[in-house]
């Protein structure tokens, strides 16, 4: 069964594929008129018929995980990230019913593939719950709560595509500069997962003898070459690169060693890529968003948010606390990934009454949108790998 | 203050924009769209502007305050996170050294901030009250001239009203009559109220969702107000309780009313062979706990008033608590939390005599409690074992130079005997504790030899009651449903109005045009009424269009030159 279960995934992720490059016709393809006089393009609905079929693929996984597991398949950072792209791509398949807008689905689609392969660099295995996870609460407030944010990344793309849309990029200017950078960062997550997985295939390993932050010696692994090595570190593995500095005991230094190698390669392939094309990335990306006008890239994200707020505080905040209060004797307990939650509604909040204001339409919002995203992302990788409270993922 | 009489013969409040009744623009002639802000209605922040309680509404009104009320909430609630809230710290940790060791100066300055218990702050606390008295206030202003204004319209609408519609669209040359009725049909199967005078009509849908956010807001307002009471003796109790296997030990939080029973507690690990878990439990490397759980009796005391007369508990129910499974009565939760596994309860010994020829010593053993251990045991034949001094967890406290005990948890007993036999009437002493068994004074003629040693389980409890939780679940719930009411719904409208020679149409919407213009497809596909412009897109791309042409005559001039 959890052998199905995973070539299950890797099929969505194929059709995911699929879909995207069909959704890439359909938006730079010829475009037909129909009886209406609308613009259509077949690939776009195929594109769409391939998102679904491969959202239903990957519900394929998620259910036959969680029979095989005998609880869902939310409960560490592979199963719950790998759920939260499902969930994007099961937003996508509803706003797109409201919308039919085949630029959603490209800016969408990759980003969703993105999250699932960055999921599986988790560790994978079937893991039993601890005490406090075994309650029916931990499926019902975890997959609304993925529901809610799979629905509000989708005003990250459509928040992106304003952006692309409108900004112009013959300028060198701070929204170049901001659209270049969320496009590095996408990169960054890119060069992540290659390094990974190179390293993985080449069978590196380093290990440290270390000081740890209570002035003992203990013992650390690097998956990547130590370019920053642990306190007072000693190499032990032969053959393997010394590292160049070290970093103090407080601070998980493997970890460190992969941000700076992710966020240097990141930048690496950015500069490949801009000197293969000679201007702004945004700028190649742009006319792939000329056939949706601002205003409705602008009412996209805004509806996205109207969607998947209501959801999101449902799950990540009522049905959080309802099983707080059974689970941990109190319904709210300042837990930081809790506080993040609570940062995430109040950030959300504060947008929608942004737009009550004049002049906080179109980009301004489209940003908001970028950050709302990233403080989700913040609370999922950060929040969970650096900040570990009481929830006690990974 | 004087009311706005409008042409139309309706009077207004002081202050309104948009005259209730038809629409017509009452203060700006402009030719810009109409902002349709609270349907223009009279708003008190917008009209009193004088007086002291004026300037205190008018503040809290400002949705920009509210923002920033929130945006304030937000980011001080990120700061708690920077560094672990001193609830989390490690128990026993004096946090005004804690953060320091473990942070470094950006820790201590941290602890000096009053970062450490940031979400108990009065200034944290004061934020949290602002966003309430903005929440009530905003909402008042609005909520009642809204009502108004949504209550009186009228259906034939002012030219300037309509014109100045986002959406808005003329047709000429049509059989008005005919057209309006099959625009009727089309928006009747769309589910909008229709609403018809003199030959003009509005179509109106989801106006309930206008109430939304009031709706949410007050669900809000009810919210913070319980958790505030929260404040209040009696509505809350929060209180831990340790028991041990076999024990009967007080509720505390209850006044003695009820006891708890602890029949036995067991803890059950995963099965380290189950071939599904098996790769994770090696990456964990240790084995992992599936489940704890109290078998528990709770009692309730029933003493008949007499003072003195010897207590009744009466079995009240019994419960296996584990985590996500308490055991509730009363209002009174109580949670599995905790636990420790093998304290030690009781130390037995047998005297010895150490150089073995000192006469017969009695063959009994003699066994302490170690919670609650006896002063005196008397072996017969003159032998007795007293015990002088008993620190249940000892320590040796540096200040003041002298052993003694860190809690009255057996964690690390040590007792101080003194044997009393017929050689020695006076005794002589020995400590006796954890991996020690020496004399004090000399050589002693007697020795106790640790003959056994028992232990126990002990179950961590934690009781709760909190009596603000119905008014928290009324609160979020009526939130929810206002959030959902305000957010899946839009409030539509659509114009369609004789003008002379021409039919015009308009239409208005809270949110989502796009939807709104698919409305109004359907009605120029089904009628003749041709398509009307949405201004604000169209406005937008032109300025588009007349940019690009700039840029691309810049870029010809560019190679020209
Ligand atoms: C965390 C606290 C708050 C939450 C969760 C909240 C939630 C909401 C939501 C969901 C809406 C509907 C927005 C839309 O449909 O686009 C709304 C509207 C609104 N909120 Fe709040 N709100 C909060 C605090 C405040 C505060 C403090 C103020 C006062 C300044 C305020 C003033 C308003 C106003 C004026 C509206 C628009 C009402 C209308 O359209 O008729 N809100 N609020």
């Amino acid at each position: 069964m959890p052998e199905l279960s995973s070539n299950l995934l890797l099929v969505a992720f194929f059709l995911y594929l699929l879909s995207t490059i069909l959704f890439a016709v359909a938006v730079t393809g010829k475009k037909f008129r129909n009886r209406q006089g609308h613009f259509q393009n077949r690939s776009g609905f195929l594109g769409y018929v391939a998102s679904i079929i491969g959202f239903l693929f990957a519900m394929g996984y998620f259910i036959t995980r969680w029979i095989a597991a005998g609880h869902a398949p939310v409960s560490n950072m592979f199963e719950y990230t790998a759920f939260l792209a499902i969930m994007m791509s099961f937003a996508l398949v509803i706003i797109y019913t409201i919308y039919k807008s085949d630029i959603l689905g490209l800016f969408t689609m990759p980003v969703v593939m993105l999250i699932i392969v960055y999921a599986s660099m988790f560790p994978t295995e079937i893991q039993p719950l601890i005490p406090a996870l075994q309650s029916y609460w931990l499926e019902i407030h975890v997959i609304t709560t993925a529901i809610g944010q799979g629905i509000l990344a989708i005003s990250f793309a459509a928040g992106l595509i304003y952006l692309v849309r409108v900004i112009d990029f013959t300028k060198r200017n701070k929204r170049v500069r901001g659209v270049e950078f969320i496009l590095y960062t996408i990169l960054c997550f890119v060069a992540y997962i290659s390094l990974s997985i190179g390293f993985n295939v080449a069978g590196y390993e380093a290990e440290f003898q270390y000081i740890n932050e209570n002035g003992q010696e203990a013992m650390m692994e690097y998956p990547m070459p130590a370019v920053v090595g642990p306190n007072e570190g000693q190499l032990l593995t032969d053959q393997a690169m010394e590292p160049f500095l070290s970093a103090p005991s407080i601070i998980e230094s493997n970890d460190l060693n992969t941000v700076v190698w992710s966020m240097v390669s990141g930048l690496l392939l950015y500069w490949l890529i801009r000197l293969a094309i000679r201007k702004p990335i945004g700028a190649v990306l742009q006319p792939l968003t000329k056939s949706i006008s601002p205003q409705a890239a602008d009412e996209l994200s805004y509806r996205a948010i109207a969607i998947g707020f209501p959801i999101f505080t449902l799950g990540g905040l009522i049905f959080a606390m309802i099983w707080a209060q059974i689970a941990w004797t109190r319904f709210w307990a300042w837990d930081p990934k809790e506080v993040w939650a609570l940062i995430t509604f109040l950030f959300y909040a504060a947008y929608l009454h942004l737009r009550l204001s004049r002049g906080w339409h179109g980009e301004r919002s489209a940003w908001l949108c970028v950050i709302g995203f990233a403080i989700i992302m913040f609370n999922l990788i950060f929040v969970n790998l650096i900040i570990a409270g009481l929830h006690s993922y990974a | 203050m004087e009311k706005v009489k409008c042409e139309c013969g309706h009077v207004n409040p002081y202050g309104t924009v948009i005259c209730e009744s038809c629409g017509k623009p009452l203060q700006d002639e402009g030719k810009s769209l109409l902002n349709m802000r609270y349907e223009g209605a009279a708003r008190r922040s917008q009209t009193y502007k004088r007086s002291v309680v004026d300037h205190i509404w008018n503040f809290f009104s400002s949705v920009k305050v509210g923002i920033w009320i929130i945006v304030l909430l937000l980011v001080a609630s990120g700061f708690g996170t920077i560094f672990p809230q001193v609830e989390f710290i490690p128990p026993g940790e004096n946090p005004a050294v804690f953060y320091e060791n473990e942070y470094g100066t950006i820790g201590q300055l941290y602890y000096l901030l009053g970062f450490h218990n940031l979400y108990g702050s009065w200034w944290y606390m004061l934020l949290i009250a602002a966003l309430g008295v903005s929440l009530v206030i905003c909402s008042l202003d609005r909520v009642v001239p809204l009502y108004r204004a949504l209550k009186k319209q009228r259906v034939t609408r002012h030219e300037g009203f309509l014109k100045r519609q986002r959406v808005f669209g003329t047709s000429r040359g049509l059989d008005h009559e005919g057209e309006i009725e099959k625009a009727t049909k089309v928006l009747n199967e769309k589910k909008y109220n229709i609403y018809e005078e003199n030959g003009n009509i509005v179509a109106e849908k989801g106006r309930f969702s206008r109430w939304g956010p009031y709706v949410n807001h007050i669900g809000l307002i009810i919210f913070l107000f319980g958790a505030m009471l929260r404040f209040f003796p009696t509505m809350y109790v929060d209180e831990n309780i340790w028991v041990r296997d076999g024990e009967q030990v007080p509720v505390k939080g209850t006044d003695g009313q009820y006891y708890l029973y602890n029949e036995n507690f067991e803890i059950e690990l995963y099965d380290e062979d189950d071939e599904l878990y098996q790769e994770a439990l090696m990456r964990e490397g240790s084995s992992v706990v599936e489940t704890y759980r109290t078998s528990a009796v709770l009692l309730e005391r029933s003493d008949d008033g007499i003072v003195g007369s010897e207590a009744d508990y009466e079995k009240v129910k019994s419960h296996d608590i584990e985590v996500n499974d308490p055991l509730t009565h009363d209002g009174y939760s109580i949670y599995q939390v905790d636990y420790k596994l093998n304290e030690l309860s009781e130390f037995s010994f047998r005297l010895q005599s150490v150089a073995d020829d000192n006469g017969d010593v009695p063959d009994t053993e003699i066994t302490v409690d170690l919670y609650d251990p006896e002063m005196s045991y008397d072996l017969g034949g003159g032998y007795v074992v007293e015990i002088e001094e008993y620190f249940p967890d000892y320590v040796f406290d540096e200040h003041n130079q002298e052993p003694t005990t860190a809690t009255r948890i057996p964690d690390n007993p040590l007792i101080i005997f003194n044997v009393q036999t017929p050689s020695i009437p006076d005794g002589e002493k020995s400590v006796v504790g954890v991996q020690t068994n020496e004399p004090i004074l000399g050589e002693n003629e007697y020795r106790l030899e640790l003959s056994g040693v028992e232990m126990n389980d002990v179950t961590a409890l934690t009781v709760r009651l909190d009596r603000t939780l119905p008014l928290l679940i009324v609160g979020g719930f009526i939130f929810m449903v206002g959030l959902i009411q305000g957010s899946y719904w839009s409030h539509r409208r659509i114009w369609l109005q004789q003008k002379g020679e021409e039919l015009w149409v308009a239409g208005h919407t809270n949110k989502n045009w796009q939807s709104l213009m698919k409305d109004f497809e359907a009605i120029s596909s089904n009628t003749n009424i041709a398509m009307p412009i949405d201004q604000v897109e169209e406005d937008e791309l032109e300025q588009e269009r007349q940019y690009q042409r700039r840029r691309d005559e810049d870029q010809g001039s560019d190679v020209d030159a």
